[in-house]
């Protein structure tokens, strides 16, 4: 997990798989703060699915998924009301 | 309120502590609280040094079924257990150790990763966390 000079915090899963980044992605929105802005950058595919699945259960603005030949890119918003992260 | 799952770890198997620790991490990842309760021979694997040392529940063979298993996981990179430990307990996830298993076994607290344990307890706990669950499971 890193912060880019955007202040958007970067988590790299490429090369993992089931269930890391889906744990990964909930480390990094436990430690953002509210209005914070996530990427999740990684190639298992059911994580593509399945993480926008737990930010909805976690009442977390998807901003977007993106495909692209051999990996996906996912944006979170944290809610400047931060719900139960 | 946030929903919540409860997991028996009873089996000390290789292969079934890794399935207790994906779904838990899954669950909580999915934004559960979650309660894993190690009793029988699923508590052996919270003795200092005995994560790892589960045999596999089908096609052990002495040991080479696993060494074959875990080359695997390395190739396909599974995170470790004890990596999934630590994110289960990062994550906030509790770890119970049942108190009657302990004496059954002869297994003292120093010799257990103490470290890790929220709390010990026996049957009444579990069923409190489970009346509180959505989803339970015995694995």
């Amino acid at each position: 997990m890193s912060v880019d000079s955007n202040n958007v915090i970067k988590v790299d899963c490429l090369g993992e798989t089931c269930p890391v980044p889906l744990v990964e992605a909930r480390k990094a929105i436990r430690k953002a703060l509210p209005g914070d802005i996530i990427e999740i950058i990684g190639n298992h595919e059911s994580s593509k699915k399945e993480i926008p699945m737990a930010v909805e259960a976690l009442g977390l603005e998807l901003l977007s998924v993106e495909e692209k030949t051999d990996n996906w890119l996912i944006r979170i918003k944290i809610p400047k009301e931060k719900s139960k992260s | 309120m946030t929903e919540k799952a409860t997991i028996i770890v009873h089996s000390g198997d290789f292969d079934k502590i890794y399935s207790a620790f994906i779904i838990g991490n899954g669950a909580l990842a999915m934004g559960m609280d979650v309660s894993m309760y190690f009793t029988f021979f699923g508590l052996e694997r919270l003795k200092k040094g005995g994560l790892n040392k589960g045999k596999l529940s089908r096609m052990h063979f002495l040991g080479l079924g696993k060494w074959m298993i875990n080359r695997k996981m390395n190739k396909v990179n599974v995170r470790s257990l004890e990596g999934m430990l630590s994110d289960f307990v990062e994550l906030g996830g509790k770890i119970l150790a049942c108190d009657m298993t302990m004496e059954i076994m002869g297994i003292k607290k120093e010799d257990l990763r103490e470290e890790v344990i929220t709390e010990y307890c026996s049957v009444g706990t579990y069923v409190k966390e489970v009346k509180e669950s959505t989803m339970t499971l015995f694995i």
